[in-house]
């Protein structure tokens, strides 16, 4: 049950348009400066600040409610972090010129061509998070920091190398949206394999050649496209297709599982575990802990987030799978670990649900005075603070994770089907329910 | 048939969701509790009360102004520095809410968060059961597929 969008009016020639996509980066970008300049400039309050509201209140919003779940990597489509870095690289700002770039355009290391850096990139962030969340100039620098890289990056190495294997958002977005119900494949793979110039991975005058270094025709997952839509516009066959499909179908595809991305599932849920204790958990010696970087306090809080990221629940599933006395167990491992993709998704959308509602009205006074100055440019800055979703909030936790449950449960079943391996589906699903359990004492308990 | 199916998960669990829990009232009765809050927690941090008391919450703010808001119940009070602000309400709503700082106090003002526990973790439960029943669904649709 799949549907082509590019057959609406309109979707194609929308996409294919290099002004709609530019112009979007673009605002972004600027939006992007102005959180760089008002963590810098402005006021030190984190919820008076644009860098912190925009940032950690409004974009995590909209990516992890709403673009992850519902369109995948289309966040990446759009992402202005990688687009100075881009101009540079392809001496060229909006489409091919024909001339070089400034880029070097070496091949990324072979040894580095996983998300194990974005890994620990990610657990980097999670680590210093409380700081990173709550003041506008360590933001503005971690921001500033990841541009600079990007650019850096894209001067040496060719394509798009710091979004597929270095950005600490990309890692967990490409896990995600794998979840997502909508995809860019080709139409007919015998028509890629027919074509011997393969424009969609090397370029032509109508546009790049793939900025993910991914052939579309041997893609199978959505983790290695950022749906820039290059493909599209160089593709002269017209085979490519924007499609929308049921939910998490790339968990279920035995092609492409990987162990580096088995444990982003395990850092991910294990971080929705600990960021749900630490922010919104009522032990204050906690919050101290991860803020307090460096004291012998917050070294407890790192080990608690390294133990149970990347020892304490990998060891935990490690012996859930084993229960089902697997031949091949680090493959049924890797395998296994897929299903928990819903389960960590959900339970960052119940996490964030809790986060933004109470949070999302700091938008109003940061839109009319950004860095804390005084200004009311368009008279919302004395506007209150009022939690949002009040009483709904528990039954849409509560319904996020058993969705999270029910879909991880049913995906384990798939996959424990397609390893012959049922054994190892009671256990796993044991596993699930605790990790769901975990988080739903920590939201509601 | 898969719509048949569907049906008869959506019906369990909304019985999981409106099946009456047992809840033991204390009507009449009432409580003070008083909460120091400083930067970044409120102390105590998990307040337990009956359903149908008449709750009384006295904050107490130690270092700088903070305030109490109470998320389910959407109710407020503030304290300045060294002063003691009271609030009281009659705990008629059942579940686990949780209290939150109202005025802006430092770096990690929009996580100073306590919890308010009336009755049993009503919503805790219900979750722990949703969650129940999706896990069994997911079971049963390996079934149904096999």
């Amino acid at each position: 049950m799949r549907y082509d969008v590019l057959q609406l009016p309109g979707v194609k020639r929308l996409l294919t348009h290099r002004w709609p996509q530019f112009t979007l980066r673009l605002v972004l970008l600027a939006a992007f400066v102005l959180a760089i300049l008002a963590g810098w400039l402005g006021t030190p309050v984190g919820n008076r600040n644009f860098a912190v509201v925009a940032v950690w209140i409004a974009w995590w919003a909209l990516l992890i409610l709403v673009a992850v779940p519902w369109l995948g990597r289309a966040w990446c489509s759009v992402c202005p972090i990688p687009l100075p870095g881009e101009w540079l690289q392809n001496g060229a700002v909006l489409g091919p010129t024909g001339r070089a770039g400034l880029g070097r355009n070496r091949r990324w290391p072979r040894r580095l061509r996983n998300i194990w850096l974005q890994n620990a990139a990610f657990t980097a962030l999670a680590l210093t998070s409380a700081v990173i969340l709550t003041s506008p100039v360590v933001t503005a620098t971690v921001l500033a920091a990841l541009i600079l890289l990007a650019v850096g990056t894209a001067l040496v190495y060719e394509r798009r190398a710091f979004c597929r294997y270095l950005c600490p958002v990309g890692g967990f977005i490409g896990l995600y949206a794998q979840a997502a119900p909508l995809e860019l494949r080709v139409r007919d793979t015998a028509v890629c394999a027919a074509h011997t110039e393969k424009a969609c991975y090397v370029g032509n005058q109508e546009g790049y050649g793939c900025p993910w270094g991914t052939f579309p025709a041997g893609m199978v997952r959505n983790n290695v496209c950022g749906l820039c839509f290059e493909c599209l516009r160089t593709c002269a066959y017209d085979n490519i297709v924007l499609r929308i499909r049921p939910w998490g179908e790339d968990l279920t595809q035995p092609r492409g599982r990987k162990l580096d991305e088995a444990f982003k599932a395990f850092i991910m849920l294990g971080g929705a575990l600990v960021y749900a204790a630490v922010f919104l958990g009522p032990w204050g010696a906690l919050k101290d802990a991860a803020y307090r970087l460096g004291s012998s306090a917050w070294w407890g809080y790192a080990g608690l987030l390294l133990g149970v990221t990347w020892i304490g629940l990998p060891g935990l599933f490690a012996l859930a799978v084993r229960a089902g006395r697997p031949r091949h167990w680090r493959r049924a491992f890797t395998a296994l670990a897929y299903a928990l993709v819903p389960l960590g998704l959900m339970a960052w959308v119940a996490f964030s649900l809790a986060f933004v509602a109470a949070n999302l009205s700091y938008i109003w006074p940061v839109l009319s005075d950004p860095l804390g100055w005084g200004w009311n440019v368009f008279g919302t800055a004395q506007v209150p603070w009022t939690p949002y979703l009040g009483r709904w909030l528990p039954l849409l936790q509560a319904l996020a994770l058993a969705v999270g449950v029910g879909w991880s449960v049913r995906v384990a079943g798939r996959i424990a089907q397609e390893l012959q391996l049922t054994r190892a589906l009671y256990p796993v699903t044991a596993f699930v329910l605790l990790a769901g359990g975990g988080m739903a004492w920590l939201l509601l308990g | 048939m898969e719509w048949r199916r569907w049906g008869f998960w959506l019906a369990v669990s909304l019985v999981v969701l409106l099946f009456p829990l047992p809840q033991a009232r204390a009507e009449g009765a009432s409580r003070t509790l008083r909460i120091e809050a400083r930067q970044f927690a409120f102390e105590p941090g998990e307040l337990k009360v009956r359903p149908g008391e008449k709750v009384t919450l006295e904050l107490v703010a130690v270092d700088v102004a903070h305030g109490l808001y109470v998320e389910g119940y959407d109710l407020e009070v503030r304290a300045e520095p060294g002063q003691t602000a009271r609030l009281t309400f009659v705990a008629d709503r059942p579940g686990t809410f949780r209290l939150r700082c109202s005025v802006t106090c430092g770096d990690l003002h929009p996580f100073m968060v306590g919890k308010l526990q009336v009755g049993s973790r009503l919503w805790f439960w219900r979750a722990l059961g949703l969650m129940a029943v999706a896990g069994w669904a997911g079971l049963s649709q390996r079934k149904a597929g096999a």
